[in-house]
Parts: structure tokens; C-alpha cells; sequence
């Protein structure tokens, strides 16, 4: 019998008991579309994760101190440390950037008209840093060099502080807030930023880092000791480039050796890595149960053939009769397995991609389509359909006609 | 010599091995002509339906041989025996054995549907199948689906299906057996009609009246033959003696 006909045959044997075909089929489908889904979400957590540290601002690498040259016992004194005097030499002396920027905050309270906001992030910055994050301004002006230089009581407000003490970004420029005892003159406000991991950048302000050490700091930490450099790069390609220079510059700043630099150099990248490793592990989490869900509709269609197998003995013994060979029988059978998880694979896929989408435009929570899982689902599938549909097809064919005409 | 339509040689069937084996047919020898009416008759447990089921290529015989229109069959694999069935034979069942959900057409084109040498379309099936079935006199009701015939028409279109790949010969199994006297005559009317009409049939029966039919009458007990004659008339008494008097 040829493919097509085996294959309307088959169909035909699906359509005698409708309500049946679809609840099996229904297995298949919830399975597919659960692969695509549970991919598409975690696809989007990882893409939120991203996202955030890549907010940060681009191509970025942070500078931290680190403690491990030879511990305290051997080392006395103050761990090596930069200063706001070394951002200058390090920002002539790197090539391939997009600048270094430094941050240091403090927690102030702080007044504006008649509100007091309390424990307020203080940040001390230079003005790099808004090349460095790639953040942009809604208002007024950033800090400057000659801010820094002149210790200028300035302040540059965060778009949310602006609103509560002003009412609104232009509305503030030219006020004066006072943080802590200090009177400052507010001469811009930041654009609206919002939650970067826990840190809300529309709750903070902004004020030259000279003003932070002289101010609020210098009686705590010793001058002005900068805990934390971020120099952004001009590009990914220049990366390793200005990683190395920089490791070098740093080395003769501090004097000291490769094997106990004093500091420590991190990337977004493996900020993003080490993220990237455990939303994976829950990926593979998810897609295990997911693609155990499709098992289990796998199961299911086999135990509807063998049901079918047993119901249309005697079919089978009239087909035999009439000339039906064992391949035929088992091509009809195996056919109406793998039409049902099709079947299922392609309304699962519908279903899973519809869902994730709906999800991420219903905003309940961001997805993105895997696109590789789409075959890999339907696939799937199509696999489990002749995987679990073989053993009842063999059932079928290999009936004994004889038995199987007598068969009530 | 003369080439039968069906020669069989020695025939033996034995079911299960040892101790516990059951000879069912103990070498029996028979032929059959082209054109011939034969009736198998017997009583339950004489091997009639194993004699059928061998002739009918659904079963192989443990030893003897089985010449079918001119080829030996005895030893063919599952493949070509289904092969064999679908060329050269047509089956007539006691319980019609049609598909429930299909037409009267529907259900003769099955054969066709299996018939890999004339690659038959879709059209021409359906077109065979209704002559088939207007030979049969059920050209009115080819749409019909079983349940909306009666037993009588059932068992024609049986028959239609049995005919419609104009196979060497034509067995039947107790064809009027779930019938009542007046179907079962319209039955075996039209049976006789494809005899006149060249047709060879073998059928199983176990009723005398419908073994009159038939032009030859081989009688099996105990898995032999002991009576093979070409009228029915004489098989009664044999019959009667066989069924403790009874009929």
C-alpha cells in the first residue's frame, strides 16, 4: 500500500474516535509548549540579567582593591590604594578608552524647599562618569573638572529626588539643597534611569568626589582613597587591550609585581558568567521537566495505540486477510502515532510561542523565544511518536490473522 | 496432465509439540478445477477450518504441500502469503467482517487499497468497486454503511469485496451462518449465479441444505477426508450418523 494511503488510512483511524485522539494528543501538546515556554523565560531572565549589568554603562571594567598581597602579618600599612590624583594619570595614559570614572557614596540626609529626605545615597563622582555609565542627563549640567578642581558645592539630582523635592527636572535646577549641614547649588538632574540590580539610580545625587572626601569622608578613610575605579572601553575588540595596559599602569602606581598586583580587574562579562551559570542551571532545570512532560505525552499516545490495537483486532485480521503484509499494519499504526504527536508538537508550538508572547506583552514577565527550541520541541515530538508508537504497531502486525478474525 | 486450481499433497497440520500435540489435518489429498462448487463439510474439531485456513494462505501447513494455481504456497514467508491472499483470494466470512464506519463502496475498495501490482487510482477503485457491487445487486445502495444494510446485503457486500480483485478462487466460511433461511437462499442463489458465471468456490458449511449447493461435497473427520463426491444427496446419511441423528 503506498505512504499516502497508509497515511489516509491512518487518519481515518484517528478521526473514528475524535474526542480520544485529542486528549491523548493533548499530552504532546502541553509538553511542546512547555519546552518553548520554560526556554522563552528563562531565555528572558537571562536577557533581564544581561540587561541590568549591562546598564551599568558599556565594555566596562571595575578596579577594585585587593587584600591578598601578603596579608596583614607581612604588610604594614594601608593596603595600595588610588587616589583621585591617579584617575588623571590613568585616563592620559590608557589608550582605547572611553574614560575612567571613580565613585564614592556616603548616606546623607537631605533638604530641599520644605522636605527632608533621609538616607539619601550620596554619590562622589567625576565627570566621566556619565560617559562611562551611559547616562544621560534630563537637565542642566553634569559635574566638571573645574568642579573637582575648586572643591564647587554643587549637585547634580536623581530624577526621583528632583520630583519629591521640586516637582519636576527643570524645576530644580538653580535651587539649593542642603545634604547633611552643607548648603549645595543643584545645577542639573539626571534622565530616568530606574532599578539597575538593587541599586534605584533615580534615588541618588551626584556631587563632585573632592567635595564627598572633604566633606563626609575624609575623617573615616584617610584622605582621599578611592575604593572603587571604572574605566569603560572604547570597544569590545579593545577590551583585553586596555585590560593589559591598565594592569600594567596600576602595577608601576602601586609598585608592585604580576604575581600580587594588589587589585583586581572585573568585567561585566564575568559579572554576566558567573549569572549566566546559574540561570543555566535553572534552564536545564526547566527543560528536563519539561521535556519529561513530553515523556509522559509520549506514554500516553502509546497506551491510547495499544488500546486502538486491541479494539481493532479484528480490523487488523480483516486487513491481513485482504492482503495486508506486517509492514503495512505496522506503517498504519505507527503513522496514526506520530500523526498524533505531530499533531500535538505543531498545536504545542502555537501554543508556545503564542504563551510566550502573550506573557512578555501581558508584561507578567519578559520572555524571548528561543528560536532552536521550536524545532528542538517539535522534534521532539515527532520522536516520541515513533518511539512510543513502535511497540504497539509491532502488536498490531504481528497479530495472527486467524486469531485476530476470530477475535470478538 | 491436466494443472489444478488447487492440489494438495499430504497435507498435515499438528498444533503444539509433544505431548500435548494436536494433529488437526492427518495428510489429506485433494484437488480442485477451475470452475468448480465445493462444499467442506464435518462435523466440529474435523479440521474443516484449518483445511480453510490454509487454503485461504492465512495459515501453513506443518508438512504437504499446497500448489496454488500453479505455484507452491506451502512455504511462502507472511509477506508473500499476504501477497497470494490479495491476488488470487477472495474471503466470504459467517460474520461479513465489514468496517463499520465505511460505505458499502468504501468497504469493497479495501482490497484494492493493499493490491500493489495494479497501482489502481483512487477513481478507478471506486469504479471497480461499484461494478463489483452492481454484480452483486447493490448498485442502489453503495453509499450505505453497514449498519444501514441488512444482514442479506451485508453478506453481498462481502461478497463484492471478495470479488473485486478478480481473485482465482473464492472461500467462504459458513456464508450464511448469522442469516435467516430466506437471506441465506438469496445467498447462496447468488453464489451459485458466480458458479455459472466461472467462479471457483470453496465453502465451509455444516448445514445440508446450503452443502446441496454446491456441485462437490468433501466430507473431513478426524482430520481426514472420507467422503469426496460430486453430489450432495449421498453425503446425509454420513452426515446424520456424524451429528447423532439430529437435523
Amino acid at each position: 500500500m503506498s505512504f499516502w494511503r497508509t497515511l489516509k488510512v491512518a487518519w481515518e483511524g484517528l478521526a473514528l474516535n475524535k474526542v480520544r485522539s485529542f486528549l491523548t494528543t493533548l499530552g504532546v501538546v502541553i509538553g511542546v509548549a512547555a519546552v518553548i515556554v520554560m526556554l522563552a523565560v528563562s531565555a528572558g531572565a537571562e536577557a533581564e540579567i544581561a540587561d541590568q549589568i549591562n546598564a551599568l554603562g558599556a565594555n566596562l571594567i571595575v578596579v577594585m582593591p585587593s587584600f591578598s598581597r601578603g596579608g596583614f602579618g607581612r604588610q604594614s600599612g594601608p593596603p595600595p590604594s588610588l587616589t583621585y590624583d591617579d584617575l588623571g594619570t590613568l585616563e592620559q595614559n590608557l589608550t582605547g578608552i572611553n574614560g575612567v570614572s571613580a565613585e564614592q557614596s556616603t548616606s546623607q540626609d537631605i533638604k530641599g524647599g520644605d522636605t527632608t529626605l533621609e538616607s539619601i545615597s550620596v554619590v562622589g563622582t567625576t565627570p566621566s562618569f556619565t560617559k562611562v555609565r551611559e547616562y544621560a542627563l534630563a537637565e542642566g549640567r553634569f559635574i566638571t573638572d573645574a568642579d573637582n578642581d575648586r572643591t564647587n558645592k554643587i549637585v547634580v539630582l536623581g530624577y526621583n529626588i528632583a520630583q519629591e523635592l521640586f516637582g519636576g527636572a527643570s524645576a530644580a535646577v538653580g535651587q539649593s539643597i542642603k545634604i547633611d549641614t552643607t548648603k549645595f547649588v543643584v545645577v542639573g538632574v539626571m534622565a530616568e534611569k530606574g532599578l539597575v540590580g538593587s541599586t534605584d539610580y533615580d534615588e541618588r545625587v551626584y556631587i563632585p568626589i573632592t567635595v564627598l572626601f572633604k566633606k563626609f569622608t575624609y575623617a573615616r578613610f584617610g584622605g582621599d582613597t578611592l575604593n572603587m575605579v571604572y574605566v569603560s572601553a572604547e570597544s569590545r575588540n579593545t577590551m583585553d587591550d586596555v585590560m593589559a595596559q591598565l594592569s600594567q599602569e596600576l602595577m608601576d602606581l602601586y609598585g608592585t609585581t604580576a604575581d600580587s598586583p594588589g587589585f583586581a580587574l572585573t568585567t561585566q562579562d564575568s559579572i554576566i558568567d558567573a549569572q549566566a551559570s546559574t540561570t543555566e542551571a535553572f534552564r536545564n532545570l526547566l527543560g528536563w521537566v519539561a521535556g519529561i512532560s513530553l515523556v509522559v505525552g509520549g506514554i500516553g499516545i502509546m497506551n491510547i495505540m495499544l488500546v486502538s490495537v486491541t479494539e481493532r483486532t479484528r480490523e487488523i485480521g480483516l486487513r491481513q486477510a485482504l492482503g495486508a503484509r506486517p509492514r503495512d499494519v505496522l506503517l498504519q499504526f505507527l503513522l496514526e502515532a506520530v500523526m498524533l504527536s505531530l499533531i500535538g508538537g505543531i498545536v504545542g508550538v502555537l501554543l508556545g510561542v503564542g504563551g510566550s508572547y502573550a506573557f512578555n506583552e501581558l508584561g507578567t514577565m519578559r520572555t524571548e523565544i528561543v528560536t532552536a527550541s521550536v524545532p528542538l520541541a517539535f522534534g521532539a515530538a515527532a520522536v516520541v511518536g515513533i518511539f512510543f508508537g513502535y511497540y504497539p504497531a509491532t502488536q498490531a502486525a504481528q497479530l495472527d490473522p486467524i486469531v485476530a478474525l476470530r477475535r470478538e | 496432465m491436466q494443472e489444478h486450481l488447487i492440489e494438495i499433497t499430504d497435507l498435515t497440520k499438528i498444533y503444539g509439540a509433544g505431548d500435548i500435540a494436536v494433529r488437526a489435518l492427518k495428510g489429506v489429498n485433494a484437488a480442485v478445477e477451475k470452475g468448480e462448487f465445493v462444499a467442506i463439510m464435518g462435523p466440529s474439531g474435523s479440521g474443516k477450518s484449518t483445511l480453510m485456513n490454509i487454503l485461504g494462505c492465512l495459515d501453513r501447513p506443518s508438512d504437504g504441500t499446497y500448489v496454488l494455481d500453479g505455484e507452491d504456497v506451502s512455504r511462502l514467508s507472511k509477506n508473500e502469503l499476504a501477497h497470494v491472499r490479495n491476488r488470487k483470494i477472495g474471503f466470504v466470512f459467517q460474520s461479513y467482517n465489514l468496517l463499520p464506519r465505511l460505505s458499502a463502496a468504501k468497504n469493497v475498495m479495501l482490497p484494492l487499497l493493499y493490491n500493489g501490482v495494479e497501482h489502481l487510482s483512487d477513481a478507478e477503485s471506486y469504479e471497480r468497486a461499484i461494478e463489483a457491487l452492481e454484480s452483486v445487486g447493490l448498485g442502489e445502495r453503495t453509499h450505505h454503511r453497514p449498519n444501514e444494510l441488512s444482514g442479506g446485503q451485508q453478506q453481498r457486500v462481502a461478497i463484492a469485496r471478495a470479488l473485486v480483485n478478480n481473485p482465482s478462487i473464492i472461500l467462504a466460511d459458513e456464508p450464511t451462518g448469522n442469516l435467516d433461511t430466506k437471506s441465506g437462499e438469496e445467498i447462496m442463489g447468488l453464489m451459485r449465479q458466480l458458479h455459472d458465471q466461472g467462479v471457483t468456490l470453496v465453502m465451509v458449511t455444516h448445514e445440508l441444505d446450503i452443502a446441496e449447493y454446491a456441485q462437490r461435497v468433501i466430507y473431513l473427520v478426524d482430520g481426514e477426508i472420507v467422503s469426496d463426491r460430486t453430489q450432495a444427496s449421498g453425503i446425509a446419511q454420513l452426515h446424520n450418523g456424524y451429528n447423532g441423528g439430529a437435523q
